[in-house]
């Protein structure tokens, strides 16, 4: 028993040594997932992000078809590179709605004009509450919400071209 | 184009124009209620910087969340109904005060377990030395 608890602290040790081992190892996911996914759309409204524009609410869901809503920013870099990917949905006959987060209508107007107008409806986050509510950690994001108004799918990050495939699909399968 | 984007300074620009929002850095009025905000925002963690509360982070969307925790407070929201609203959207990572539950006994069982096996082993050091 004695000879035991001797070994014991380098037992201890040796517990410690191995979780620092594979803790540094595993890699870190640094990816929040929205446990939205699965829930209805939160309420909500905003103001057009833009003058003459549709602007996008909660209401506009649970309409009988789905749709795609995509959150982004002039600001945001990553967004630019997904732009082609969103055109690339709009040619497809997907509706594209959009949340600016804290955004200028100036500088959306430039964003759009420059990189392409996927969007029916740009609704105005001034203040990141919608995003928020969606469960939402960063721009871009991107959720599809089927016809019933529930939070289907989620992708964090720019949608790259190996990404548009799991998109469309999340897509058809909410219909 | 990719390549375009890779040289672009990303951090630079991935910044927002707005100035921050409302009681982002501006205190509630009632010390109070401040007190009850300022202790919620110390234990929420800030989602773009991951190690930081949103009190102690300079990132835009952590300014949001220090004004939609200032502005429920305000409008009488208990800290704790805030704290799960976050959860239900973000999960248990959002909140650093780790709840009791299954999956954190270990972790709220260990100081008991330290202390009973250093007060174990004392104890056997104090009868020896009665000897």
């Amino acid at each position: 028993m004695k000879r035991l608890i001797l070994w014991l602290p380098l037992a201890v040790f040796g517990a410690f040594l191995l979780t620092v081992a594979f803790g540094l190892g595993g890699g870190k996911d640094e990816t929040i997932r929205s446990q939205m996914v699965g829930k209805p759309v939160p309420a909500f409204t905003l103001p057009p992000a833009l003058e003459g524009r549709p602007t996008v609410q909660s209401a506009d869901y649970a309409k009988g078809s789905p749709r795609i809503l995509n959150i982004f920013a002039s600001w945001c870099v990553p967004c630019i590179a997904e732009a082609p990917r969103l055109m690339e949905l709009k040619r497809r006959g997907i509706p594209v709605d959009a949340i600016a987060i804290r955004d200028r209508p100036e500088d959306i107007a430039a964003f759009l004009q420059r990189w392409g107008d996927p969007f029916e409806g740009i609704g105005s986050d001034a203040a990141s509450r919608v995003q928020f509510a969606f469960g939402s950690s960063g721009v871009p994001e991107t959720f599809v919400i089927d016809g019933k108004g529930v939070i289907r799918h989620q992708h964090i990050g720019e949608i790259r071209e190996e990404h548009l495939p799991e998109i469309i699909a999340a897509y058809e399968a909410a219909k | 184009m990719a390549v375009f984007l890779a040289l672009l300074p990303a951090p630079l620009l991935a910044q927002s124009a707005l100035p921050p929002s409302e009681y982002a850095d501006r205190q509630l009025a009632d010390p109070a209620k401040e007190a009850e905000a300022k202790a919620l925002m110390e234990t929420l963690r800030c989602l773009v910087c991951q190690g930081q509360s949103i009190a102690d982070s300079d990132a835009d969307m952590a300014g949001d969340m220090r004004a939609l925790v200032r502005q429920r407070i305000e409008a009488g929201e208990r800290p704790e109904d805030i704290r799960a609203w976050l959860i239900e959207r973000y999960g248990k990572w959002v909140s650093y005060a780790p709840p009791v539950e299954p999956a954190t006994w270990p972790l709220w069982a260990a100081p008991i377990l330290l202390l009973g096996a250093g007060a174990w082993l004392a104890r056997g050091r104090f009868r020896r030395r009665r000897r």
